[in-house]
């Protein structure tokens, strides 16, 4: 070989070196736990595995909430040897089916609302439940949870993971104070308040359903919510199941007491404008006038607390007595059943092995519901779960509501309905009802697009 | 990351290479060893093979799925036409046609009018460069760019607020009241087709103008001799002479509006009466779960891009012939 095809050979050599040591660069190569500097007197029944077996986990959850889902898991991973990949993507939904239907959906899936499930363990893609996660959902859920996990056939598949609570209602404490407002215990009194804040001078409510091409569903949890209170939790279970249609008396009610606050230009939009500046606001910026009383309440989930921010960048303070805070919103009755709404994911198995139970059934224990509260930002309905280790008041308020044994939970009744209502003609429903359109028209419209079948 | 991770990866790329030209080597060889007889034909059959493979799983497949998906519901159970009845009965749906007719009537006319009557008003002008660039630069933002722009234009602010959105801002200078744009029907759907226009506008402008410059001068000036009027050398020289690119354009323009969706969903998300057939396919497919309407939103699609297709294609065909 001669030295001008040598010359030739080295440089692209070069080239591909300095590039590939660079790229080293980029790694962070992370020592692995290792079970030695872990105390795994509480992961002692999940047995440990040989030969590092993989469990593939997907779900939407992303960025910091996935990294502290990971995180919750690090211990078992290195007491019981079994390695735990999760892949989060937004895609989840509308991939899982197609993944499944192809026999490449990841061992475990954590399932973000009970239509989807549904859809899936129908179509037979999902594992029943091994025994021991069974056990463990019977000593640690509610029956209204496990049966959100059992499918239409009576099988049970699928163990709840975290929750959350809608129907909250934000208010600022000061605000309240000073002008010497009482927290309603009836929906009633809820509308007093409402009127006698109007009649002081402000504006009693800011709402805002936008939210890019799910415009519309912060309007259906109000609907959910008042439908689950006033016509009660049986109603409730009719309407999302469609046993009675969707432009049912008990509905057009609560749309119409929904349309009593939001439809009415005394009431709305404090500090944003009119009633049809609630369909431009963003959901997200539609509580901010809260903070600097231009409105008096705000009703949206707990994890609203998450969005709080003031004009100049600088932190709001969530808890009773600081800047603002949330009541549910209250029963039909002072002293009624205490009902609320509220999501959750569901833990199911597309796959079978020992592994894959394993880690199915910690993550259905209370050990691991302490774990991941502990980290912060979310909670679980777990009954093992110790409320004091949830990061703020609010998610404390949320836990003990969802322990109490007298709190009637039902899902958010869009993610149980068929996708062609919940998640389509329902908040297109919304849309047009707050631009105008009156109550009967719009569930007529809604009831039309329900799938047959 | 861990550096494993990265060299696995590395090694995967080295050998999708490897393997691709293995493939081609193989092909290439073969079809040197074909027999003598027929040789071009195998030749031909070889090359085409690929293309016809690939043809066979990214389009015909994917269209016979389609049509079949269009007559069953989201359980895959075959439910006859009842998909195309919920399209032409549901209101919702319906004004999902009437918005997709007036874009593809709207679009292509305006944009193809306002391309050719500025291509011909800057033509031979001073900085006729610039001018052309001016107009052809929306060309380079994408759709959904152009969406979020033009959102911001037409944003709303209620009344004591300051205003962030141009055209609320001028009718504020005019003391007007701020108007809910995005949200006023039927004046909504207008709005985004002038996003549609802004943008398409710049490729008429284009070809317009590179086809006025091969009208050739020996016919105006003659024209010119005989005694016309601008107006009457523009109508009965310039337009018959580029007959063939005007149908180019309009049938390009009218394609890409039939299938615009990027714009309509970045706006209003085919909220307050805008949806159009690739939006609310997109939504009944994929938020919806609802397959079977949005494969049947897709067909009816295809079925409408389709005439055009073919005219264009004849108009092509004869032009050849002519020449």
């Amino acid at each position: 070989m001669s030295v001008k095809q040598h010359r030739r050979l080295i440089v692209p050599v070069a080239a591909a070196a300095v590039m590939g040591l660079a790229l080293t660069g980029c790694t962070g190569d992370i020592a692995a736990q290792t079970a030695e500097d872990t105390d795994c007197a509480a992961y002692a029944d999940y047995g440990t595995f040989e030969g590092n077996p993989e469990v593939s986990i997907g779900g939407t959850i992303q960025d910091v909430e996935a990294d502290r889902l990971v995180e919750s898991w690090a211990d078992f991973q290195a007491c019981t040897g079994i390695t735990v990949n999760y892949t989060g993507t937004k895609e989840f939904e509308a991939q899982i089916a197609v993944l499944a239907e192809g026999g490449s959906a990841p061992d475990i899936g954590i399932i973000p609302q009970p239509g989807l499930f549904n859809k899936l363990a129908d179509a037979g893609f999902l594992k029943p439940a091994p025994e021991a996660v069974e056990a463990n959902v019977d000593k640690w859920w509610s029956a209204d949870w496990k049966g959100y996990g059992t499918a239409t056939d009576g099988t049970f598949y699928a163990a709840p993971l975290m929750a959350s609570v809608k129907g909250y209602v934000w208010y600022s404490p000061a605000m309240f104070e000073d002008k010497g407002y009482e927290i309603p215990t009836s929906l009633d009194e809820m509308m007093d308040l409402t009127a006698q804040i109007a009649a002081d001078g402000t504006v009693p409510w800011c709402a805002g359903v936008g939210s890019g091409d799910a415009t519309g569903w912060p309007g259906t949890d109000w609907v959910e919510d008042y439908v689950l209170r006033q016509a009660g939790a049986e109603t409730y279970d009719k309407w999302v199941k469609h046993e009675i249609p969707f432009n049912d008396p008990a509905i057009v009610t609560a749309f119409n007491s929904v349309g009593d606050i939001l439809k009415n230009p005394e009431y709305v939009n404090g500090g944003l404008g009119d009633v049809s500046s609630i369909i431009s606001t963003e959901f997200g910026d539609a509580g901010l006038p809260v903070l600097d009383d231009s409105c008096a309440m705000h009703h949206q989930a707990s994890f609203y607390e998450g969005f709080w921010k003031n004009a100049d960048g600088s932190e709001v303070s969530v808890a009773p007595d600081g800047d603002v805070y949330a009541f549910l919103l209250p029963p039909a009755e002072a002293g009624g059943e205490q009902a609320v709404t509220g999501g959750g994911e569901l833990v199911s198995a597309f796959n079978e092995g020992d592994e894959i139970t394993a880690v199915l059934s910690y993550l259905s224990s209370d050990t691991w519901a302490n774990n991941r509260v502990e980290l912060g930002g979310v909670i679980s309905a777990n009954t093992g779960l110790d409320a004091s280790l949830a990061s703020s008041d609010i998610l404390k308020q949320s836990v003990e509501i969802l322990q109490d044994e007298n709190t009637v939970f039902r899902f958010d009744g869009s993610d149980l309905m068929p996708g062609a209502v919940g998640t389509d003609s329902f908040w297109k429903g919304i849309v047009n009802w707050l631009s105008g359109d009156d109550t009967q028209k719009v569930v007529d419209a809604i009831e039309s697009s329900w799938p047959k079948s | 990351m861990t550096t494993a991770d990265l060299l696995g990866k590395i090694i995967q790329v080295v050998a999708a290479l490897a393997a691709f030209s293995l493939v081609i080597g193989l092909v290439l060889f073969l079809i040197d060893k074909a027999p003598k007889r027929g040789r071009d034909y195998w030749q031909l059959a070889f090359f085409l093979l690929p293309a016809l493979i690939l043809l066979a799983v990214g389009l015909i497949y994917p269209a016979f799925r389609t049509s079949l998906l269009a007559f069953s519901n989201s359980s895959g159970e075959w439910v006859g036409a009842e998909n195309f009845i919920w399209m032409f009965t549901q209101p919702a749906a319906l004004v999902t046609l009437g918005n997709t007719v007036i874009w593809v009537v709207v679009v292509p006319i305006l944009s193809t009018t306002i391309g050719l009557a500025y291509a011909m008003f800057i033509d031979k002008s001073r900085g006729e460069k610039y001018f052309k660039a001016l107009v052809f630069m929306p060309m380079a933002i994408s759709f959904v760019g152009a969406g979020i722009i033009w959102r911001f234009v037409y944003d709303y602010k209620s009344g004591d607020n300051a205003q962030i959105g141009l055209l609320n801002q001028i009718l504020v200078w005019f003391g007007g009241e701020p108007v809910q744009w995005l949200q006023t029907s039927p004046i909504n759907t207008f709005l985004l087709i002038v996003v549609m226009i802004w943008i398409q506008t710049g490729f008429a402008m284009v070809i317009c103008s590179a086809a006025i410059k091969g009208v050739p001068t020996e016919q105006i000036e003659a024209a010119q001799l005989d005694g016309t009027n601008p107006w009457q050398r523009f109508t009965n020289v310039t337009l018959p002479g580029i007959r063939g690119s005007l149908v180019v354009v309009i049938t390009t323009i009218s394609i890409a509006t039939l299938k615009v969706f990027d714009i309509v969903r970045t706006m209003t998300a085919g909220n307050f009466n805008t949806s159009v057939i690739a939006n609310e396919m997109y939504t009944q497919a994929f938020r919806a779960g609802e397959q079977g309407r949005g494969a049947a939103l897709a067909i009816v699609l295809f079925l409408l891009v389709l005439p055009i297709v073919i005219y264009n294609v004849r108009v092509l065909r004869q032009q050849r012939e002519i020449r």
